[in-house]
């Protein structure tokens, strides 16, 4: 048996790397650790002598760890990226799960590919989560600026809720935008006048 | 002509601005195109999107696809330059402790002299910089390398470092690195947040650094001529938008919406009007042409900028310089620029090389319809690149 794997997650959110750590400790023998503040990025990988680095996608401390690609890097061993080689074929699944992985080269695809599919899967359920928490609070944000609205042209027009409503609505429509965009228009402007 | 969605990835920088233009001001619809673009956090980002067909096109550092042509940085996939973005737009500048040592050694800030800004920083960093850069291919590391070079600073010693952009204001107020070259908005966003001072333009160092390129897969562009032709189109006319004038207040306003750079338009206007404000002081400078998209045919793509580009990495990588300049030349394509460019009135060099910093002053040559007028594309140190040396 060939010793286990070391791999290093970034990720700044303790929970979703917990996540991460826990489905991988699952999928087998892997020895993992997390680096959460990326400050010293470079520094703090090179302790952990990993043989794979995970990294999301939308981190833009990504273009740090390309520093480490150069083979004069502070691991000290040449780095590649997974797709480079004969991994080829995980990469455009990773890319779409938004994951990329810096891998020491030579590494067998084989030691590799039970990794990848468990962060890609991992990753793609993070990504999904994540977009419908976006959602949900721009919805949310929205509606509050909607209430004041509504709220505002009560009081000023001396109508009931309904009508404010089917105001702001008519008013968006005749100048195609959204009801929430004019919505945010009325508060600020009268947030000007008061 | 049925509308064709193209997927084009690029980085919010203010150089990012002929693609957004040819998107909304509907140079690409003309052009039966629709331009689906897609911010990336990382220039790493972008280039695999585009090596791994998730994109067609995308805003690349220059110096990217011509690392990948000579295997350096992990992924080799062919990709073609076919426009140049912009010319200049960098901006170096230096950490508060910094400017304070300058300042009590008696530097102006003119935000002009590279010869005299580098002998000042050496002075005043006897022990060494540590110098931030978006990534480890830019021009922003070509630029800090022939500043340093030809100046003091390479004998105080000059660690250069890779910092993402948006994080560069705060890696200079945590003192991780003590001096930066990034693309604006970002130089004058450390200004604004009060960690640092601009020391000099990129212009400062090379009045005509190709900056930005529009890249797509090698492959694409001989499967996909006519796709191509409109892309380039869209882009040039976009540029030729850009380059007036007049168009400056719109384009602000437009790189300023939430979806785009989303800062404020008045940030935006400063590189794009050339007034930088370069301290907490509130100093303005004034640097003409501080990005070009247009003029002295910026966009075409020259040979011998690629091999310039080449010969430094060559330099610094230990690799063979004659083979690394004769495999970069094939990845500036100014054959398919001029090709894809013929019918719109484009006025192009009828040469695909020439001497890199001989240009001293605007200088008319000969092009397919007549003549061009070339901006000056000097350095600071009178350097000439000549691409055929070797």
């Amino acid at each position: 048996m060939t010793e286990s794997l070391t791999i290093v997650v970034v990720e700044e959110d303790r929970d979703r790397a917990l996540a991460i750590v826990d489905a991988l400790r699952d999928a087998g023998d892997y020895e993992v650790h997390v680096i959460g503040n990326v400050s010293g990025l470079a520094r703090k990988i090179a302790a952990f002598l990993p043989d794979i680095v995970l990294i999301d996608i939308d981190n833009p401390t990504r273009d740090t760890l390309e520093e480490l690609t150069l083979a004069s890097g502070p691991l000290d061993r040449p780095v590649a990226m997974f797709v480079s080689g004969a991994a080829g074929s995980l990469a455009r699944d990773a890319i779409e799960a938004g994951v990329s992985a810096y891998v020491v080269d030579g590494l067998q695809p084989e030691r590799l590919k039970p990794v990848m599919d468990t962060a890609i899967a991992r990753f793609q359920i993070s990504r999904q989560m994540r977009t419908e928490l976006a959602e949900t609070r721009r919805a949310l944000e929205e509606r509050k600026v909607i209430d004041r609205a509504k709220g505002l042209l009560m009081k000023a027009r001396g109508v009931d809720e309904e009508e404010a409503y089917a105001l702001l609505r008519k008013a968006a429509m005749d100048q195609g935008r959204r009801v929430a965009e004019v919505a945010e228009a009325l508060v600020t402007a009268s947030g000007l006048l008061s | 002509m049925r509308t064709v969605t193209l997927p084009v990835a690029y980085v919010p920088l203010v150089d990012a601005a002929p693609l957004i233009v040819a998107q909304e001001m509907g140079f690409a619809e003309s052009e039966g195109l629709m331009l689906d673009l897609i911010p990336a956090p990382s220039w790493s980002s972008v280039r695999d999107m585009l090596a791994f067909g998730r994109v067609d096109a995308a805003h690349l550092l220059s110096p990217v696809p011509i690392a990948m042509s000579l295997g350096l940085g992990g992924v080799t996939t062919s990709l073609s330059a076919v426009s140049v973005l912009s010319v200049n737009g960098n901006a170096i500048g230096v950490s508060k402790a910094i400017e304070a040592r300058l300042r009590a050694a008696g530097h102006p800030f003119d935000f002009w002299d590279a010869q005299a800004a580098g002998a000042a920083l050496a002075a005043v960093a006897p022990d060494g910089l540590t110098v931030g850069v978006p990534f480890p291919f830019s021009m922003h590391v070509e630029l800090l390398h022939a500043w340093a070079d030809a100046t003091g600073l390479r004998e105080v010693g000059f660690d250069i470092r890779t910092v993402p952009p948006p994080l560069m204001a705060q890696a200079l107020a945590d003192g991780e690195v003590d001096a930066f070259c990034v693309g604006e908005p970002w130089g004058s966003v450390a200004v604004d947040t009060g960690v640092g001072a601009l020391l000099l333009p990129g212009k400062a160092i090379w009045e005509c650094a190709p900056e930005k390129v529009l890249a797509v897969r090698k492959d694409w562009a001989d499967t996909e001529p006519h796709l191509l032709r409109r892309l380039l189109r869209a882009v040039w006319k976009a540029g030729r938008w850009l380059g007036d004038d007049n168009s400056r207040t719109a384009a602000a306003e437009l790189l300023s919406r939430p979806a785009y750079l989303d800062v404020s338009s008045e940030l935006i206007d400063r590189s794009l009007s050339g007034h930088l404000t370069i301290s907490g002081l509130g100093e303005q400078r004034h640097v003409p042409r501080f990005v070009e998209f247009h003029r002295g045919a910026a966009t075409f793509p020259w040979r011998s900028q690629a091999k310039w580009i080449a010969r430094q990495i060559a330099a610094r990588t230990g690799l063979d310089p004659a083979e690394s300049v004769q495999i970069a030349g094939g990845v500036f394509r100014s054959d398919l620029h001029r090709h894809g460019l013929a019918e719109v009135g484009a006025d192009l060099p009828g040469a695909s090389e020439k001497m890199e910093g001989n240009l001293r002053h605007p200088t008319a040559v000969a092009s397919a319809s007549g003549r061009v007028i070339l901006e000056r594309d000097v350095f600071f140190d009178g350097r000439v690149f000549d691409p055929d040396s070797d």
